[in-house]
């Protein structure tokens, strides 16, 4: 381990660490502009200069392996100084040559309050300028409808160039010119499309590239923030909502070295006016075949005069994609105190099972465990489009290399940009019987890697032969040795925020019960007389018959137009919860503002609703609710774990049966990147970015995937 | 003054053809495979005894750098790679050019051996973008020596070499030794971060040398004839050999020549250059090694011996040895604004004191020229300079630094005389006068 003096502090340090690292370990702040921790070193802003003794030029402590720092003669450790007079002055210059062509707009960015180059300047600069020529301007690009640009104000530090190009994988930006004349653009001033671009704006140490559906509306200091969880897909990135007094202004990536890293999609990032608009703020009920609004109370009798009517059997319930723990929990607690037994969390229809065991429907290797693979099979999944943030991480991993991708459907042809190389097996799911029987092609592949990772997606286990592909899928990787005590390389990838918690929680129909498919066929059939959909929109309503349907849920979207009484519901940011992504980490996501209206968290609707229904909830609290959850599903109050769970239950799904499998092709569980739920589906951005999507793939002549 | 019997480059005029035939007869290819048997370690060895340093303008001594190559076999099986930077882009530097045009066959068996020393099998000949004649020509030698089996597979020399020329698109910046890689690999030229050096992740992340053409091509002479020969020759300590001066500006007869280090420069302009316009009465300053180095008013370049240690010590370089004389006729403010200008113009933009101090040291002068500035100015502009040198990524910087710094050491009561000539009457035309009115 190399040694190093800095400031006089002797230290030892791991192998191959910057000096900024190393003098970070000694709390030496080194200001810096263009070194991130996630990108590839640049070395170009020079604010981190350090002097190394001995040397006459000062060194970038960023670019400053420890390993290349040659130690004295006398075997005596280098010094490095990182607040002499010479490194001051240093700072001092670059610090001026970064302000002489930055505007003084400070008044009008929005960046200011969270600038690194106004904070930089209040701790490094000096306090006058002696710049009398006039400053550089910039012709603004217009690079799409989220990243707003104000290029006058960049400092060139290249980091958004390094994030498109490394980390999303679609060189979209790039600087052009030279000198004083460098401008960062898109090349043939085309909008940006990649769906981790708004990544940028934070990456940003300047107001050069902001966030344009936020421009001008709110100022960092007046702003509450929540830590908080999404639940736009089943990854559970980590964010922050930001919020000022009822409005969300804006949702922000927090750090989980785990889950997100620090990025988040643009999904998660820009949906939020889609917590404003297509609201139910208060009850309604159907008379003659419109909605009308309604009292909370005349809307419970509306219920419990339908429920009075009707036998448990003739009762449905299904929960939606982003209900958390605890209201699904209630829900099926008052269901079964019903005596429901069609209960169900899986409105697309995936044929995964709780009683298959925990580790057939996680995402076993984890997330941040994709970088100990050595080859991937992806089955009937578009990981780029279903979850973003771990596409990165494949990204990653296919960048360290010896990493071979092939691609079994979820994609339409081997044209699609998954943001790095893969070979495209065909869509047709007899090739994974060929696979499972060893005698594919790519078979010797994954017989050559230790650790195969095997991941199925929702695209292939949605299907009517859903459970045959599930168990082939076991058996590749039975096969192929991904189920070894060191390795379970067996990966289910949720499209679905609220999925894994629901599987935990047992909301699958009961013997005699029906599972969603079964549950519409009913209702269209007039088996179902009342159906409760739990933030429910993703099934086919106009098949529901003259069922009587009872929406509780935020948007009005699919399940409320359909409804015969709607429960106005709170949304994400409006309700402390519990979720669990699609590797089985349970997640606290703490409430940021309150419901709109009479609206109200969904489990004390549920709650309240139990009353009317004659079997009330034995909890008055969300914390009791809890305390009953973790009585049935200890594991969920250990949060920001992973209960690590046996592969021999994939070995058991293994064994199962295969039946006939279906010739159509495999397809993704997402269509529409951006309009995948009701909050993205009542949001004007995602709206426009699904429509700009549209119309770039049909100026390319290609048909919907 | 060099005799012609040791003078290396012997058609530098391009009196003869420069074909191989006749680079044959000048001495070219003669006992290659001779010298290449006596194995890379003795070459090395010659090369650290002959005293030679880098003649691209920092003058690291290049046996030295070669030893710096992981040796034949003791690598990790990368390939190696030389580079021969011919984009000679340093203005008033004309040697190369002449090299590429006229005695491309000295390049090439330098090439050999540099490849052969280096472990190399693959050169590259990195060349100006506005260099097509030289580039036709340097092609032409490269065909001619395959035809030859010179280059190429099976060589009758003994080491297997393959030569290729890549043509710049004209940026300066490109002639930065890892700003070439970047370049030559299909990208933007912007400068590498060192270390790593070149020598251990260069080309493609492969071990590479980079040399200067004249570096190259002056090798073959002196493996033939001898560290000692060379060494010999020059005047001084730490500069041996000959080297090639290009002398131009107000001088009776611009030219490029080849002469001992160390010759003193009323020597070589009487000689070789007709001597100054006007006499030497008439000398401004010189500027004498490129644009890059500081100027050297006419009082320091009377007796001024032309070598590395002697120009350090005066605060300037010897750089490509390109001498611009500059008479009394010369606005100097103005000469050192444009060459400002070229520095910011030629800026590749990548990092903050380069890109930002450029423009503002070449806006500062434009003004200084009219006199249209604060005499404190020049205080703040030297301290600019001073901000910019040695904190950057590459040499450009510190290249756009030293030009201003040596204007305002020598030249800054001129520019106090139009601040004040500026001032007393700013509002009138031609308020300031130059040194002759245009």
């Amino acid at each position: 381990m190399p040694r190093l003096i800095i400031d006089g502090q002797e230290i030892e340090v791991p192998k191959g660490i910057t000096v900024l690292q190393a003098c970070e370990m000694l709390g030496a702040e080194i200001p810096r502009f263009c070194f991130h921790e996630r990108l590839s070193i640049a070395g170009n802003c020079r604010m981190c200069l350090v002097e190394q003794v001995g040397l006459s030029k000062l060194q970038p402590s960023c670019a400053l392996s420890v390993d290349d720092l040659r130690p004295g003669n006398d075997g005596s450790p280098v010094k490095i100084r990182t607040n002499s007079r010479k490194v001051r002055e240093a700072r001092q210059g670059v610090m001026q040559f970064l302000l002489i062509n930055h505007p003084l707009d400070c008044p009008i960015c929005d960046q200011g309050g969270e600038c690194d180059l106004q904070d930089q300047a209040m701790a490094y600069g000096v306090e006058k300028s002696r710049f009398h020529e006039n400053k550089r301007a910039v012709e603004d690009r217009d690079i799409g409808p989220l990243v707003k640009t104000i290029m006058t104000r960049c400092i060139h530090c290249t980091r958004c160039i390094r994030f498109m190009t490394e980390v999303a994988g679609v060189a979209e930006l790039g600087a052009i010119g030279r000198g004083e004349d460098m401008e960062i653009v898109t090349y043939l001033e085309q909008g940006m499309t990649s769906e981790l671009q708004g990544n940028v704006i934070d990456l940003c140490p300047v107001g050069a590239l902001t966030s344009r559906p936020y421009a001008f509306k709110a100022r960092p200091w007046e702003l509450s923030r929540t830590e908080s969880i999404d639940v736009m897909d089943a990854v559970g990135s980590n964010i922050r909502v930001d919020t000022r007094g009822r409005e969300v202004m804006r949702v922000l990536p927090r750090l989980n070295e785990g889950v997100n890293e620090e990025w988040i999609s643009d999904k998660t990032r820009f949906s939020w006016d889609g917590l404003r608009l297509q609201r139910l703020d208060r009850p309604y009920i159907r008379k003659d075949g419109k909605l009308f609004s309604a009292s909370w109370q005349d809307a419970f009798a509306a219920i419990a005069c339908c429920a009075e009517r009707t036998f448990a059997n003739r009762i449905g319930a299904i929960a939606g994609d982003m209900a958390s723990a605890e209201e699904m929990f209630a829900f099926k607690d008052l269901m079964v105190r019903l005596g429901v037994k069609s209960i169900d969390c899986r409105q697309d229809g995936t044929s995964l099972h709780p009683d298959l065991g925990r580790s057939t429907y996680l995402f076993n290797p984890t997330i941040e465990g994709i970088r100990h693979a050595d080859s991937l099979l992806l089955i009937g999944t578009n990981p780029r489009l279903e979850a973003s943030i771990l596409n990165t991480r494949i990204r990653k991993r296919f960048l360290e290399g010896g990493f071979p991708i092939a691609v079994a459907g979820g994609v339409p042809d081997s044209s699609a940009d998954l943001t790095y190389d893969y070979k495209y097996l065909g869509s047709n799911a007899s090739l994974l019987e060929d696979i499972a029987s060893g005698s594919h092609e790519f078979c010797c592949v994954l017989e050559a890697s230790s650790h195969p990772m095997i991941m199925v997606g929702q695209g292939a286990l949605r299907r009517p032969d859903g459970r045959a592909l599930l168990v082939l899928a076991a058996q590749i990787a039975q096969r192929f040795g991904a189920l070894s005590a060191s390795w379970n390389g067996f990966s289910v990838l949720h499209t679905a925020a609220s999925r894994v918690a629901g599987l935990d929680l047992g909301l699958v129909p009961y013997e005699g019960g029906h599972d969603v498919p079964s549950m519409v066929n009913a209702a269209r059939k007039g088996a179902l007389d009342l159906l409760f959909l739990l933030s429910a929109d993703e099934l086919d309503m106009s098949s529901l018959g003259a069922a009587f349907v009872v929406y509780i849920g935020s948007h009005g979207d699919a399940g409320a137009s359909r409804a015969d009484v709607i429960l106005p519901g709170a949304a994400y940011t409006e309700k402390s919860g519990i979720y669990v992504n699609t590797e089985g980490r349970v997640q606290l996501a703490h409430r940021a503002i309150f419901p709109p209206g009479e609206a109200r968290e969904d489990w004390s609707i549920l709650r309240a609703l139990s009353t009317v229904l004659g079997q009330t909830l034995p909890y008055d609290c969300l914390e009791s609710l809890q305390e009953a959850m973790y009585a049935s599903a200890p594991h969920l109050s250990e949060f920001d774990q992973i209960r690590s769970e046996s592969a021999r239950q994939v070995e058991a799904l293994a064994a199962l049966p295969v039946s006939e499998l279906d010739s159509a092709p495999l397809g993704s569980a997402i269509s529409d990147f951006y309009l995948s739920n009701p909050i993205a589906r009542a949001s004007a951005v995602m709206a426009d970015l699904s429509f700009r999507e549209k119309s770039r793939r049909e100026a390319a002549g290609q048909s919907d995937a | 003054m060099l005799s012609d019997e040791n003078r290396i480059f012997t058609n530098l005029y391009g009196f003869q053809s420069s074909s191989l035939e006749s680079a044959r007869k000048r001495g070219a290819w003669d006992e290659t495979k001779s010298v290449i048997e006596k194995g890379a370690e003795w070459i090395i060895e010659e090369m650290k005894a002959s005293g030679l340093r880098g003649r691209g303008g920092a003058g690291f001594p290049t046996g030295l750098k070669w030893s710096f190559m992981p040796k034949a076999g003791e690598g990790d099986g990368r390939p190696h790679y030389l580079i021969v930077n011919a984009d000679e882009s340093e203005p008033g530097t004309c040697k190369d050019r002449e090299i590429l045009r006229h005695d491309p066959h000295l390049l090439l068996e330098g090439c050999l051996f540099a490849s052969f020393t280096i472990s190399a099998h693959v050169c590259y000949i990195y060349i100006r973008g506005e260099f097509i004649r030289e580039r036709e020509a340097l092609q032409r030698a490269i065909d001619e020596s395959y035809e030859a089996r010179l280059l190429g597979k099976n060589s009758v020399t003994g080491w297997d070499l393959d030569c290729y020329v890549h043509h710049g698109a004209g940026a300066y910046i490109c002639g930065e030794e890892t700003a070439l890689l970047e370049s030559l690999e299909g990208r933007k030229g912007l400068p590498r971060m060192k270390p790593p050096y070149p020598a251990n992740v260069g080309l493609y992340g492969c071990p590479t040398t980079i040399n200067n053409v004249e570096s190259i091509a002056v090798v073959p002479s002196i493996l033939r004839r001898g560290a000692n020969w060379f060494s010999s020759l020059g005047r001084v300590k730490n500069s041996t050999g000959s080297k090639l001066f290009s002398i131009s500006g107000h001088v009776n007869k611009p030219c490029t020549v080849e002469e001992e280090m160390g010759i003193v420069l009323r020597e070589l302009i009487e000689k070789h250059a007709g001597g100054i316009r006007g006499g030497w009465d008439n000398l401004l300053a010189v500027i004498p090694g490129g644009v890059s180095v500081p100027c050297l008013p006419a009082k320091e370049c009377w007796d001024l011996s032309m070598d590395f240690d002697t120009l350090r010590e005066k605060h300037s370089g010897l750089g490509t040895a390109a001498v611009m004389v500059m008479d009394k006729s010369t606005d100097i403010v103005n000469a050192i604004a444009r060459v400002s200008y070229f520095y910011k113009h030629e800026s590749c933009g990548q990092c903050t004191p380069c890109r930002e101090g450029t423009g503002w040291m070449w806006r500062v002068l434009k003004r200084m020229v009219r006199g249209e500035a604060h005499e404190h100015e020049i205080d703040m502009l030297l301290n600019v300079t001073k901000e910019v040198e040695g904190n950057t990524i590459c040499a450009l910087g510190d290249a756009a630094a030293w030009p201003v710094q040596g204007l305002i050491r020598h030249f800054s009561h001129e520019i106090r005389r139009r601040i004040k000539e500026y001032a007393a009457n700013p509002k009138a035309e031609g308020a300031v006068s130059f040194p002759v009115k245009r």
